[in-house]
């Protein structure tokens, strides 16, 4: 049985450096999993829908405009609405330390700056997942 | 597994997905795209209710535009004709080193996004060298049976030999763009020998009508007139061909999807070929030759995996360290495991 991790990458919201999503999308790629790359400028609407139609497992989001407390979730609740509660959410950008903790609470699974190790965000990935 | 919950029962979750249920449609397609013996029981349920949908395989090489023009189709479609709902099964390749993939299709169909009538699913090709993923032709049929009445398939970026979408789609498309090739390329085999419809795509660009000479030159020669017997009637197709015998003769036509230029004249071609397989011996030809083919995959697979099985995977190892060290040639180490 073939089962491949899958996840969504994409950028809510307007600001319009992908940079960091398109690294994450290739260190995911390279650690054997299944990569969704969904482009620029995505509503918390759009980010759902797709997760819904390509039945990913985790859906990770890069942030760099300053409105991830009002973005992020609403992905979460976006996700919800569809059924995919068990969804996991991630999140990169530029997060300050103090959002953090509402973020967690608003059910985002974890946080990661820049300067983030691609290596970690793998391992977080696989801890979740690894079924053995 | 952070969906920890249990796998649902494959016949509870095709009855879901058939009857409108998006989450239970999208779940229902990676259990397929996963394989084995629970695809084969889902498809087996499923089929019945396959058969209805027009298939459209969208290939070409990588860069000429076929996310684009994929994306214009269901756009149109929609706009058109807002009864008729589209599914979009697009392929990309799998990394041969990791097994991962980038999968970056959506990104061109962004303008689809919020209509409920579209269903967009991003397919790996996980190890299949034809331009599909192996399991394209069955996540396609779960698209069918779920009431797709159109279904678009975008192969990876191919160049002269994945030519799988031919055995998939009852309509297939090839995208050229300008600059690409010179007129040898053309007459080449491959790809645009299995073209129905054929789209020189940014045709704002310089060189767009030499590549539509050298693809006439190409036709011209491919498809010499042969005498067909008439079969039935071909009067319901809705515009007459000029061809000199009443085959398919594959239309050129000029698109710049990027600004959703001639796509009005693509889905009137993919219309009339329908219309063409439907009334033309040649589509019940084209069906049975895909039919056969697609049972002699199962057979294979099915054989393969009963073997393997009974084999068992010490023997198995064995062998292949014989043939490795060359102890054994591996034609007589087939036959040992055979008989």
């Amino acid at each position: 049985m073939d089962k491949k991790i899958r996840i969504l990458i994409a950028k809510p919201g307007l600001d319009g450096h992908d940079r960091g999503a398109k690294v994450i999308a290739r260190a995911l790629r390279d650690a054997g999993m299944e990569v969704i790359y969904t482009g620029l400028r995505q509503t918390p609407e759009m980010i759902a829908e797709a997760a819904l139609q390509e039945d990913v497992d985790a859906v990770g989001l890069s942030i760099l405009s300053g409105a991830h407390l009002t973005l992020l979730p609403r992905v979460v609740s976006c996700l919800a609405a569809r059924g995919l509660d068990d969804v996991l959410v991630f999140v990169g950008g530029i997060i300050p330390d103090e959002d953090v903790a509402p973020l967690k609470e608003a059910g985002v699974a974890a946080v990661f700056g820049p300067g983030t190790n691609t290596d970690h965000v793998v391992e977080f990935i696989r801890g979740q997942f690894q079924t053995a | 597994m952070a969906n920890s919950r249990l796998p649902e029962a494959i016949p509870a979750l095709v009855d879901r997905a058939l009857q409108g249920d998006r989450r239970a449609l999208s779940r229902l397609i990676s259990r397929v795209e996963n394989g084995g013996v629970e695809a084969w029981s889902a498809l087996a349920l499923i089929y019945p209710r396959t058969g209805q949908a027009q298939i459209v395989g969208v290939t070409g090489a990588p860069g000429t535009g076929k996310s684009t023009l994929v994306s214009e189709l269901a756009k149109h479609t929609r706009r058109h004709h807002p009864e008729i709902t589209v599914g979009i099964v697009a392929v990309d390749p799998t990394s041969p080193f990791s097994g991962g993939a980038v999968l970056g299709d959506r990104i061109r169909m962004r303008d689809l996004s919020g209509d409920a009538g579209v269903f967009i699913r991003s397919m790996a090709t996980r190890g299949s060298l034809g331009g599909l993923a192996r399991a394209t032709t069955d996540v396609v049929k779960v698209l069918d049976a779920a009431g797709f009445q159109l279904i678009l398939i975008e192969t990876v970026g191919a160049g002269q030999s994945e030519i799988d979408i031919a055995r998939t789609a009852d309509t297939v498309i090839v995208v050229e763009a300008p600059g690409l090739g010179d007129e040898v390329q053309a007459i080449k085999a491959g790809i645009l020998e299995i073209a129905d419809v054929l789209v020189v795509n940014k045709a704002d660009r310089d060189g767009v009508q030499s590549t539509v000479n050298a693809l006439h030159t190409m036709i011209d020669l491919g498809k010499a007139p042969t005498s067909v017997l008439h079969h039935g009637h071909l009067t319901t197709i809705a515009a007459p061909l000029d061809a000199p015998t009443d085959r398919w003769r594959p239309p050129i036509l000029k698109t710049i999807a990027s600004e959703s230029t001639g796509i009005a004249e693509v889905l009137d071609a993919m219309a009339q070929h329908c219309a063409y397989l439907s009334d033309h011996p040649e589509g019940q030809q084209r069906a049975k030759v895909r039919a056969a083919i697609e049972l002699e995959t199962i057979l294979r697979e099915a054989l393969l995996q009963r073997l393997l099985d009974r084999i068992g995977p010490a023997e198995l190892n064995r062998t292949i360290e014989q043939v490795a060290a060359r102890a054994i040639d591996p034609y007589s180490a087939a036959q040992q495991l055979l008989s």
